[in-house]
């Protein structure tokens, strides 16, 4: 759910290793960043919908991940596939840590880019450092 | 009583106005700046900006000693988190969502959240029941008990016109509370009460069963 840069190259990367992918956007101008030689479906649809996620084949699905640019609809949305579809494996996107921490302790699994990236950031910054300083000297 | 509104658009501000007067103590959380200073100019300080979602801002609300959280702002996944923020995180008693889809109801309900109120279903159920052929009408939900009561019509041609209630296939744990006839004084049937044309049937039932009642009374 949700065809961005994440969401799209996801979607490319799993249809290249033959899993059958099916990519849903509210908006079908997003699906240009798929790649051209896509084999999924891509279906224009709103991911918090039943009736869409349906039409999506989530009924047979054995994974949902969530990856739109919100917090509150990536969550609803995972809790629908998890709880109303049962489907196995359900991965959720969620901005905000402590939504996260919330969510997280409600039996959603999610990850937080923004803890990730930050600690990425940091770890890549500390470890040049010394380079850095030397430059400045 | 300590309530939280989430969402300060049309159907927020109106309840802040009747809670207000009812003598509660509450506080809105507005998204939009301009709407926030709106409220607070009509209503008093009682509208802070804020993201009813981030738990921050729930906690500087003073969630934590609120007794009622109602969440109406017109998106309703932003409706189920922060109902969800409350009730798990907060620990708050009561927690009411607006649902705008009603499909939403079921997850609603499966997610905790104790009230679930779909204005779209309420908005349509007006309309039919203006619609002089429309069969059944819900009056009340239950939803704690998942009882309804509703009123059902008896259209000029029914099958059951001249039965008594005791003839009637009515669905197990369904009662039938009070008919109105006309200009009579509205009554209690009881098993020997005969059904007459136009007679107006309230009813106590179940969302599985109203339609088996439906058929009972009405035939096929």
């Amino acid at each position: 759910m949700g065809c961005g840069r994440v969401g799209g190259r996801l979607a490319g990367l799993l249809a290249i290793e033959e899993h059958d992918v099916t990519i849903l956007d509210l908006n079908d101008y997003s699906f240009r960043r798929l790649p051209p030689k896509f084999g999924g479906t891509a279906l224009v649809g709103n991911g918090t919908d039943e009736d869409t996620l349906k039409k999506a084949g989530i009924e047979k699905a054995d994974a949902f991940i969530a990856l739109t640019q919100g917090d509150n609809r990536n969550i609803m949305a995972c809790q629908i596939a998890k709880h109303i579809f049962n489907v196995p494996r359900v991965l959720c996107r969620t901005y905000d840590p402590l939504r996260r921490e919330l969510f997280g302790s409600l039996g959603i699994e999610s990850f937080s880019p923004t803890t990730i990236f930050a600690q990425l950031v940091k770890e890549k910054l500390l470890e040049e450092k010394p380079e850095g300083e030397k430059k400045a000297n | 009583m300590y309530i939280i509104i989430i969402g300060g658009g049309q159907v927020g501000y109106y309840l802040a106005k009747a809670l207000l007067d009812e003598g509660h103590e509450l506080l809105v959380l507005e998204k939009d700046a301009a709407r926030t200073a709106f409220i607070c100019n009509e209503l008093g300080s009682v509208c802070i900006r804020g993201d009813g979602c981030e738990m921050a801002t729930l906690e500087e609300a003073g969630a934590g000693r609120a007794e009622m959280f109602v969440a109406v702002t017109g998106d309703d996944e932003d409706n189920l988190v922060s109902c969800q923020a409350a009730k798990h995180k907060f620990n708050v008693p009561r927690t009411v969502a607006r649902v705008n889809n009603p499909k939403n109801e079921t997850i609603f309900k499966k997610m905790g959240i104790d009230v679930t109120i779909s204005s779209t279903k309420i908005i349509l159920e007006s309309i039919e029941e203006e619609v002089p052929t429309h069969p059944i009408t819900h009056l009340l939900d239950i939803q704690e008990q998942g009882l309804e009561i509703v009123e059902i019509k008896i259209p000029p041609h029914a099958t059951t016109i001249g039965k008594t209630v005791k003839e009637l296939p009515l669905p197990a744990g369904n009662t039938l509370s009070l008919v109105i006839r006309g200009q009579q004084k509205p009554f209690v049937p009881d098993e020997d009460t005969v059904l007459e044309a136009e007679d107006q049937i309230v009813a106590i039932t179940t969302p599985e069963t109203e339609e088996a009642l439906e058929t009972a009374l009405r035939g096929s």
